[in-house]
């Protein structure tokens, strides 16, 4: 290599090491209010539509057979509640807690664990992937939500089934930020959308969301609100926490979570 | 019409091709159409995003597994990026298939205005800067969706215009050149044609039809969504985590090949590599064919 092209090369090298160590120029992008970050976030809205467009109502999540559940369900964000009204209901066994289900629907009613079990149940041995990468085969046995719909009569107007938690996140100057999340009724219809109080052939541990907790299994984790205390049947999300539809939504994360 | 518009499109029509300058530099060829030009940029800002925005979304889960699914109780771990503490200082260790390297300052322990910190990786390596996933997500998802818009539009023109067909197909002849050229290109002797050498197209075929595509599919092997409507896909690469893995390897691969790249520019000639992808005209050193 002649002397020259060596000082082109180290030139370009130095040029390019400088190029790469950009990172830090696009932090602004980290500020949720970022008018560029929201275009970017349009790409969510995108894959929505790819997504239902492509999607058959009845198209599966991968079924696994037992021999897949290799280790216990990994628990991931609240893992054990300290709230009082939870605490409560957790000493007597659940026997007095009740899931009210409300909003757009006919027949508004609140399910008792027993109300649940009593009808048709469906178990499934599915992954749980979660946002940060990882995944984690179990078995879930619950009752589909959509036969939940059905009984309290959602009304066409509908766009929404959210899922408000007992757990505390965070405090807020105006009291606890408590987890909730939402998912259109597509999601919320989808045959393997259960109500799910049953866990690897046991009852749903309280690190797992007990005693109800739901199962989302064509989008990530976060979407499986845990430790269920009321489902809303809605047209509007901005009633809801800061309004993008879930606890994580509200902090920058998408909202729909099939990618 | 039909005739017309692939016309127009076929850059190397013979009245562009100047005669020879008198001062003996070869002659001025138009090598790169528009859309070669065009999706080449696109790609490399593409790339660039998605290179750190990954490097973010991977912090949230520095470890790679193989499999459907990721080993807490067992081990199904290849590649593990840690923080420990040592003698009560901080220390990065970078496990790849059980050999175990101390990475502090890159990888695992990195410097934070001038602490030792636990994270994956060192902020100019990702976007942002800090850990925030939710931002990674954002930024890689939308360039995803570049990426994949820019093959699209590339193999259409490239088809149309014949950019595939007659500048990255390999003939007999050139597939025999190939050890030659391996020696030739080891001698680090380039020379300047208007037309790419054999290693040049084997290189751009498997970039463009191989590790892009493969980068793509695996990534969308982790979606859930995707997982319901083309099954196959978790059949094809192993699982989902193996799926992770893989794009992670096409990642170095597509790294290793930008190395080279940018090498290849600079011994080739950078200022005559750069004007011909971004007006099109390239320098050669040789008389251009008569076909």
């Amino acid at each position: 290599m002649t002397d020259l092209s060596r000082r082109h090369f180290l030139r370009r090298g130095a040029a390019l090491g400088a190029s790469l160590g950009l990172g830090g120029c696009f932090d602004e992008l980290a500020d949720r209010d970022n008018p560029v970050r929201a275009t970017l976030a349009g790409a969510n809205d995108l894959t929505y539509a790819a997504q239902r467009a492509l999607l058959d109502h009845d198209a599966l999540a991968r079924e696994y057979p037992a021999s897949a559940i290799r280790q216990p369900m990994r628990p991931n964000g609240s893992t054990s509640p300290r709230d009082p009204d939870y605490l409560n209901h957790l000493v007597s066994g659940f026997e007095t807690w009740r899931l009210p289900v409300s909003g757009l629907v006919d027949r508004p009613e609140s399910f008792s664990l027993a109300d649940l079990a009593s009808m048709p149940a469906r178990t499934q041995i599915t992954r749980h992937d979660c946002v940060e990468g990882w995944s984690c085969i179990a078995q879930w046995t619950g009752v589909p939500l959509r036969l939940v719909l059905d009984r309290v009569g959602a009304r066409p107007e509908a766009r929404f089934v959210v899922f408000r938690c007992f757990d505390t996140m965070e405090w807020s100057p105006t009291g606890p930020v408590k987890y909730y999340e939402s998912v259109d009724l597509w999601a919320a219809r989808h045959p393997q959308t259960i109500l799910a109080y049953g866990m690897n052939g046991g009852p749903l541990p309280v690190a797992n969301g007990a005693p109800l907790r739901v199962r989302i299994e064509l989008q990530l984790g976060y979407k499986m609100a845990k430790y269920l205390q009321a489902i809303d049947v809605t047209d509007t999300l901005e009633p809801y926490g800061l309004g993008e539809g879930g606890y994580w939504e509200d902090r920058g994360y998408e909202w729909y979570a099939g990618i | 019409m039909r005739n017309k518009a692939s016309l127009t499109l076929d850059p190397r029509t013979p009245e562009r091709i100047p005669p020879s300058p008198p001062d003996g530099r070869g002659r001025l060829v138009y090598r790169q159409s528009v859309w070669t030009r065009l999706t080449h940029w696109a790609w490399a800002v593409a790339l660039f995003f998605l290179l750190l925005s990954g490097l973010q979304i991977f912090m949230a889960r520095p470890d790679l597994y193989i499999g459907r699914q990721s080993g807490f109780d067992f081990d199904n771990a290849i590649l593990s990026i840690s923080a420990e503490v040592e003698d009560g200082a901080l220390v990065g260790v970078t496990d790849v298939f059980g050999w175990r390297f101390e990475t502090t300052g890159y990888l695992g322990v990195v410097d934070e205005g001038g602490v030792p910190a636990p994270k994956t990786f060192p902020g100019w390596m990702t976007i942002p800067s800090g850990r925030d996933l939710a931002t990674g997500r954002v930024v890689h998802l939308f360039f995803a969706w570049v990426l994949l818009a820019t093959l699209a539009v590339w193999l259409v023109a490239s088809l149309a215009n014949r950019h595939i067909r007659r500048d990255l197909a390999l003939s007999r002849d050139e597939l025999r050149r190939i050890p030659r050229e391996v020696t030739s290109h080891a001698r680090l002797s380039f020379r300047r044609e208007p037309r790419y050498n054999p290693l040049q197209k084997l290189t751009y075929l498997a970039i463009l039809f191989l590790v892009l595509p493969l980068m793509v599919l695996t990534g969308l092997t982790m979606s859930p969504g995707v997982n319901a409507w083309a099954p196959w896909m978790l059949d094809l690469f192993g699982g989902r985590q193996t799926a992770r893995t893989l794009h992670f390897l096409l990642m170095l691969a597509l790294l290793a090949f930008f190395v080279v790249h940018m090498f290849m520019v600079v011994f080739a000639g950078s200022v005559n590599e750069m004007r011909s992808m971004i007006t099109g005209w390239f320098r050669a050193d040789t008389e251009i064919p008569h076909d």
